[in-house]
């Protein structure tokens, strides 16, 4: 038997022929990242290899790094390796790792979702053998709606406030879902403010000529009676800080692919769950893996034994990969 | 079901009582009667007699979805409940029906006389009709248990506001024992005469526990000490020649303590008596676990009632002669329940719970100690100069327990919870040492912080070392004190022993496993205590 194209070490995943690590999680060498989100792309490598549209983030997020960037879809020889990212549709820049060697392919999904979103680079299938797939949604009981059926949701439950003179609070992920948030709100309804974190990213990502609406920064000017129409997007952790106190009695709500579950969305004692996630439905992983063509299927991050026992059921050859991927409820 | 939908989703969203009210005070005033009525029973935890089992619901849920049983079961614990899991596997809807809410439940009641395969057509009809929502509420008619964050006080609180009464008006009539099949909502809520229920018991009030130092409450000469028995909550109510048992949680009970039937024979129709069901040995009562052997059982073998006999221990009077004590001072009821129950012999198997005479605070410290001793979990103190208020309500009752007995132990099985715990590992094993093995003794779901939770979720996911269903076997490395109300022998149990209301009271986030306590340790706690 040939030799494995990648393998599971204690460092994460590894590259023998190219002597390189993708989303490694403790420094090594030369590091490969699928995207900016800070447990995939981790401090301390000597080298980083990313997208043009990951780079300014990670830099922005890791201070002075070595980052070379390779655009989709362009081979690079790594030792005895070619590697090419393939965008992953999960945030602007987040991308696939395709590595080939001596003909056999095997892809790594980072993180994934195939619904458009407006902003990020759609998701693209890659032909391979060998897929190593994240499956943090990888039940039956995860089905997203459109997009544009939660945006209607979010736009009502933000009218509905302004209308009442109740700031509206939205709790989301820095990068990513924050943007994602901002690109379908509609800003006829009031003015739309952010958190310095989540302000932050935005400079980033609109210098790389990201089209996101107006934003405000919050500052000590800014309260419910000088802003009483207003949406706030703000880091989950910040919802319930003496930083939210300015906005009075506001709405609160969340929006992340767990808001599915009544349990945890009670447990998040928010007003409001929005159903919006950046990763893949049952649907939409099954869908990607069936179009990778291929045979060999190792899922990571998420429910990974029952996935895995649910590929194996569907003729896959399937094998879970034990990840230390961080918590799952904050980001998704 | 679009109201009632919207209702649920109205009060499901919010966190915030008042918004809670409001949206069910507004249903109150614009449903139609059945469906308010329905409402009313499906939120005090009366539901329809279930015309399917949740075996076949999931049988057919999982056929419905062109999915793998198993995957369906698996994915059961990681949503926390069964209705709602159920509900997102579906396929979505091919058309959606406009059906009230009462007329579902009719049809789901007209169920129960037919043929499987027709019970299973419509639940499959039905669920093709509905969306995810609504198929949820369906769902939950079947498994029954709407936990939805609306408490009785609630709902009380939201009629009152639709109807103009009064809230201890409202939450008398929804006493007792009716059912959407018995009564209307007319009947229930609106008609002038609502006596004609003879069995129907008061609201319960509740108290709660004593969180400062008694000297607090003021003068010992305003308040009343009683023993706070380990028993079952109950009323007694005597009416028109019946007896009827009612617990705290509005369950008739009756049947299940059939010496109490002898109370007629004492006591004049026309009373209501608020106590304690206990087992009895004759002059004290038995542990909590000898009364439990008799809750759950319909119908008791003669043996059990030779081996665990009970009786209510009497401390309130709230109905005398047919008329309502409960305005009445602590102290005046007092006296007419002394006088009440004076002449009854040893025999009768209702008796006075006595009142502790104490002087000072500090004496009944002293008293309270040798709670365990009186075969009691503490005190109860009772102003007296109260009235018998309606519910869970702060100032007049305390309950002042005995601290509980505390043991360290290992974690060494860990499986996720229900409801707003769903995706939390909430619900563990915990083990003693025996020599260099670990003996388990004893489950725990309760006392921690979700937060802490949330970081036991994640050592959890990272430290299985085996799978048996949705139980894990982790690695025996976490320490925990687990606090209890008391402890007996069990040969049930694979340690011999069984706890009374364990609860997690500390993470011992300092204690390595090798360091947590004994079998023996609990044994000497037995030896003391049983």
């Amino acid at each position: 038997m040939r030799d494995p194209v990648l393998t599971f070490t204690p460092n994460g995943i590894y590259c023998p022929a190219g002597d390189f690590h993708i989303d490694p999680w403790r420094p090594v060498d030369r590091a490969v990242i699928t995207h900016a989100h800070s447990d995939h792309a981790r401090a301390g490598h000597r080298r980083y290899l990313a997208t043009p549209g990951t780079a300014p983030v990670m830099r922005h997020r890791l201070g002075a790094i070595d980052v070379q960037t390779l655009a989709y879809g362009v081979p690079q020889t790594i030792g005895g390796a070619t590697v090419s990212f393939h965008p992953a549709g999960h945030l602007p820049g987040s991308a696939q790792v395709r590595v080939s060697v001596g003909g056999q392919v095997w892809a790594v999904s980072g993180d994934y979702k195939l619904g458009p979103d407006g902003l990020s680079e759609q998701f693209e299938p890659v032909r391979c053998h060998a897929f190593i797939t994240e499956c943090t949604f990888g039940l039956p009981v995860f089905r997203w709606r459109p997009q544009s059926e939660v945006a209607d949701e979010i736009n009502a439950w933000w009218a509905a406030n302004a209308a009442l003179g109740r700031v509206s609070m939205l709790g989301a992920y820095s990068l990513g879902k924050a943007q994602r948030l901002l690109a379908l709100l509609d800003p006829s309804i009031g003015p739309i403010l952010t958190h310095g974190a989540v302000e932050n990213t935005n400079a980033v990502l609109r210098a790389q000529g990201l089209p996101l609406p107006a934003t405000e920064l919050v500052t000590d000017a800014h309260s419910a009676k000088t802003h009483p129409r207003a949406i706030v997007i703000a880091p989950p952790s910040a919802l319930g800080s003496a930083w939210a106190r300015r906005f009075g009695a506001a709405s609160t709500g969340f929006a992340s692919g767990w808001m599915q579950i009544r349990g945890i969305r009670r447990r998040r004692a928010m007003d409001r769950g929005f159903v919006l996630s950046d990763h893949a439905d049952f649907t939409e992983l099954m869908t990607a893996i069936r179009e990778t063509g291929a045979e060999r299927i190792f899922p990571t991050h998420g429910y990974t034994d029952i996935f895995t026992r649910w590929l194996s059921e569907q003729g896959y050859q399937a094998e879970a990969v034990p990840t230390e991927f961080g918590t799952e409820e904050e980001e998704a | 079901m679009k109201d009632f939908a919207a209702l649920f989703q109205a009060i499901d969203q919010s966190t915030k009582t008042t918004v809670k009210t409001a949206a069910l005070a507004g249903y109150f005033r614009t449903a139609s009667d059945p469906d308010k009525l329905w409402t009313i029973a499906l939120f005090s935890g009366r539901r329809p007699k279930r015309a399917v089992t949740t075996t076949q619901l999931r049988e057919w849920a999982a056929e419905a979805a062109g999915l793998p049983l198993w995957l369906l079961e698996e994915s059961y614990p990681i949503v926390g409940d069964l209705a709602e899991t159920i509900a997102l596997i579906l396929p979505p809807p091919s058309a959606i029906a406009n059906k009230p809410l009462h007329q579902w439940i009719t049809d789901l009641k007209a169920l129960a006389s037919e043929d499987l395969d027709t019970r299973k057509a419509h639940i499959l009809a039905a669920w093709d009709q509905l969306d995810t929502a609504e198929r949820f509420l369906f769902n939950k008619l079947i498994t029954g248990g709407f936990r939805v964050g609306v408490s009785q006080k609630l709902m009380t609180r939201a009629l009152a506001q639709a109807t103009g009464q009064e809230e201890p008006a409202i939450a008398l009539r929804l006493m007792g024992n009716w059912t959407p099949d018995t009564t209307t909502f007319h009947a229930l809520i609106e008609a002038q005469d609502n006596g004609a229920d003879l069995s129907r018991p008061y609201p319960f009030y509740l108290a709660y526990g004593l969180e400062t130092a008694p000297e607090e409450l003021g003068d010992p000469a305003d308040w009343q000490a009683e023993w706070k028995w380990d028993g079952i909550r109950g009323q007694l109510v005597l009416r028109g020649g019946q007896h009827f048992v009612w617990s705290r949680g509005e369950e008739l009970v009756t049947d299940r303590f059939p010496e109490l039937i002898a109370a007629r024979d004492f006591l004049p129709p026309g009373s209501v008596l608020d106590g304690e069901i206990v087992a009895w040995d004759g002059t004290a009562p038995l542990p909590f676990n000898t009364l439990q052997q008799r809750i759950g059982r319909k119908t008791v073998p003669k043996k059990l009632l030779r081996d665990a006999p009970v009786v209510f221990l009497a401390y309130d009077l709230l109905e005398l002669e047919g008329r309502d004590l409960r305005d009445a001072p602590m102290a005046g009821r007092r006296a007419a329940l002394e006088a009440l129950l004076a002449p009854l012999p040893n025999t009768a198997p209702v008796r006075l719970s006595p009142v502790i005479p104490f002087d000072t605070w500090a004496d009944l410290a002293a008293i309270r100690a040798a709670a365990r001793d009186a075969r009691a979990e503490g005190l109860m103190l009772k102003r007296r100069s109260s009235p018998y208020q309606v519910g869970r309500k702060k100032g007049d009752w305390w309950k002042w327990k005995l601290d509980p007995m505390v043991i360290d132990a290992v974690m060494i099985y860990a499986q996720s919870g229900h409801g707003r715990r769903a995706n939390l590992f909430t619900d563990f094993t915990f083990a003693v040492w025996d020599g260099d093995t670990l003996v388990p003794f004893t489950k725990a779901y309760s006392g921690l912080t979700d937060e802490d939770f949330g970081k036991i979720t994640a050592w959890v996911r990272k430290n299985t070392r085996q799978r048996f269903g949705p139980v894990r076997q982790v690695a025996p490395e976490l320490v925990f004190e687990i606090a209890f109300e008391g402890i007996h022998e069990s040969p049930r149990h694979k340690s011999g022993l069984a706890l009374r209301f364990p609860r997690m009271s500390r993470w011992r986030q300092d204690k390595p496993a090798s360091e947590a306590n004994t079998i023996d340790d609990l044994r000497a706690l037995l030896t003391a205590y049983s």
